[in-house]
């Protein structure tokens, strides 16, 4: 019992993580049909801005805050420098640009800050430990599934019940469409790169308050969970790649509790081999995207 | 209300339009007949700037909005439905009309007194309001398309090809609600392929052919033209 509240604890938690790194790079993805490949560093931005914060004296929310604020910067800064200018002549530009982007981020951090790792302020609560039904979990787990469970809401409920999040929708689907309706194209571009940093922005809490330190590679691993869930979700369906979040999770959690500790080194090749066993099954990814081709 | 003078639209070396001139005047339903290719929907497409036109001008009550962006063009009243229908297929029918107001958002009231006169309109719409537009019979989504629309409450609608794919009783049903937004008031640019229902509705004609204006004139002169067939069909006069 103890071995299953813990579990589904780490599954939870990680999951929760994974599908809002995911749904950060769905909501661009869907609109633009472009992988924003700087998106790792709208990570690194919140992470460093904690650092470089760090001798303030402020609350430590009000630095979190601040965090989250310059990575839905970066993020809308990333559509200015990288997307925009190119977004209309060519994809491969557009691929290039924000490769270029990405690497531009991490080089100023490897340059103006160091390559090593920086301590980042994490409040006490973070390193707390709680006990349920006898599993003993970092009181951080409890925190990242609860705020998944909130951003995962509040980004439901502005999608369903917002009319730009109605239009996002639209515009995912069929944008000369949305735009002939009056529905500006820059806005909802601009919108879905600030969701992706604010989302980016609070994982990056979470994600460095695993680890207490940043570095400039720090966005590579959650780019590739968030694009291999993405994958598995169904690349253009934003319930999908939280699906495929979770499932991610399920299955890294799975192999942490089963393979033997020489093997556990190879637990991404487990991975991989699982994803390639589920998109052999579904090539279309679990969830179909918007049926843009649906009797219209 | 609008004018369009020697419009062109290329597509790489495809001249699509090789310079159509109209106007269509407030209150009126003009349409715009032709053969398959004539370049009708390329014309309309480029007035909602949907596409970049290579030359000639667009004006709408004297004000030049040759290839302005799609959203700043249905901002200053030009309302398009496109042959292509493009019902948002995973969003409900009340929320594809949300969107046909999205010009008007700010405007609670008025948006849902036109949501119920459009359900008046399309009662059929009203029943199948919380359902995804995708799931919608084609004549279904055509009146969705419309009424979507005319939620911006333009000055002019651009209509093309309404009874497209349509069984007979729907295209005269479809018909019925274009006579009746004319007799509303609304200004209308028809594109069709059904001549006859088009001449039943319209007041001015204009004939393409081959990317021109091959004729024009009232309904009454184009009805009675011999040459109708031959202009239509493309034959040289
Ligand atoms: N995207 C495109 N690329 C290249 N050529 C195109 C494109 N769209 C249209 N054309 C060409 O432009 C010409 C005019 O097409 P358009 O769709 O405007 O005709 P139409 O009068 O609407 O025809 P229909 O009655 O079949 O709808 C055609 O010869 C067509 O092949
Ligand atoms: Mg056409």
């Amino acid at each position: 019992m103890t071995f299953a509240i813990q579990f589904v604890i780490d599954v939870l938690s990680l999951g929760g993580a994974y599908a809002l790194m995911a749904l950060g790079l769905v909501i661009v993805y869907g609109i633009l049909r472009l992988v924003n490949f700087a998106y790792g560093e709208l990570i690194m931005v919140a992470g460093y801005t904690m650092f470089l914060f760090s001798g303030s004296g402020l609350p430590w929310l009000v630095m979190a805050a601040v965090a989250v604020i310059m990575a839905v910067l970066a993020g809308i800064a990333t559509d200015y420098v990288a997307f925009r200018p190119v977004r209309a002549k060519s994809v491969t530009a557009v691929l290039i640009t924000s490769f270029a982007f990405s690497t531009l981020l991490q080089n100023a951090a490897l340059l103006f800050i160091s390559p090593r790792p920086q301590t980042v302020p994490l409040p006490a609560l973070f390193s707390q430990t709680v006990t349920i039904g006898g599993a003993i979990t970092p009181l951080r787990n409890l925190i990242t599934i609860a705020a998944a469970v909130i951003l995962l809401a509040l980004f439901a409920l502005l999608m369903r019940r917002t009319v730009l999040g109605i239009a996002m929708r639209a515009a995912a689907t069929n944008f000369t469409m949305a735009r002939m309706l009056g529905v500006p194209a820059n806005l909802i571009i601009s919108s879905a790169f600030a969701i992706s940093g604010f989302l980016a922005g609070v994982v990056g809490l979470l994600w460095i308050g695993r680890i207490g330190t940043v570095v400039p590679g720090i966005g590579l691993e959650p780019l590739l969970v968030a694009f291999i869930a993405t994958v598995i979700g169904g690349m253009r369906s934003l319930s999908g790649a939280v699906i495929g979040g979770f499932l991610l999770a399920l299955i890294d959690t799975t192999l942490n509790y089963t393979l033997s500790q020489d093997l556990l080194k190879f637990r991404d090749a487990f991975t991989f081999s699982l994803v390639i066993l589920i998109l052999l099954w579904r090539p279309e990814g679990l969830v179909k995207g918007p049926a843009t081709g649906q009797r219209t | 209300m609008l004018e369009v003078v020697d419009l062109e639209v290329r597509y790489g070396a495809i001249r699509a339009l090789r310079g159509i001139s109209l106007t269509v005047k407030k209150g009126e339903l003009v349409a715009l007949i032709g053969a398959n290719g004539a370049g009708k929907s390329s014309a309309m497409m480029c007035i909602a700037g949907a596409l970049k036109a290579a030359g000639g001008s667009v004006r709408l009550v004297g004000e030049d909005i040759t290839s302005g962006k799609p959203e700043s063009i249905v901002r200053r009243g030009i309302a398009t439905v496109p042959e292509t229908r493009d019902v948002f297929p995973d969003l409900t029918v009340d929320e594809n009309l949300t969107l046909g107001g999205y010009t008007r958002r700010g405007d609670a009231a008025g948006l849902a007194e036109d949501r119920a006169k459009m359900f008046a309109l399309f009662p059929r719409l009203a029943e199948r309001c919380g359902q995804p537009a995708g799931t919608l019979s084609g004549g279904e989504q055509q009146m969705l398309v419309i009424a979507r629309a005319m939620m911006s409450r333009p000055k002019m609608l651009l209509l093309d090809e309404p009874s497209l794919g349509l069984a007979p009783v729907i295209v005269d049903q479809i018909f019925a609600m274009i006579a009746q937004l004319k007799a509303a008031g609304t200004t209308i640019l028809l594109v069709e392929q059904n001549v006859a229902k088009a001449l039943s509705v319209a007041d001015r004609v204009y004939v393409m052919r081959l990317g021109r204006i091959a004729a024009s004139g009232t309904a009454a002169e184009i009805s009675a033209a011999t040459d109708l067939s031959a202009l239509y069909l493309g034959a040289e006069p």
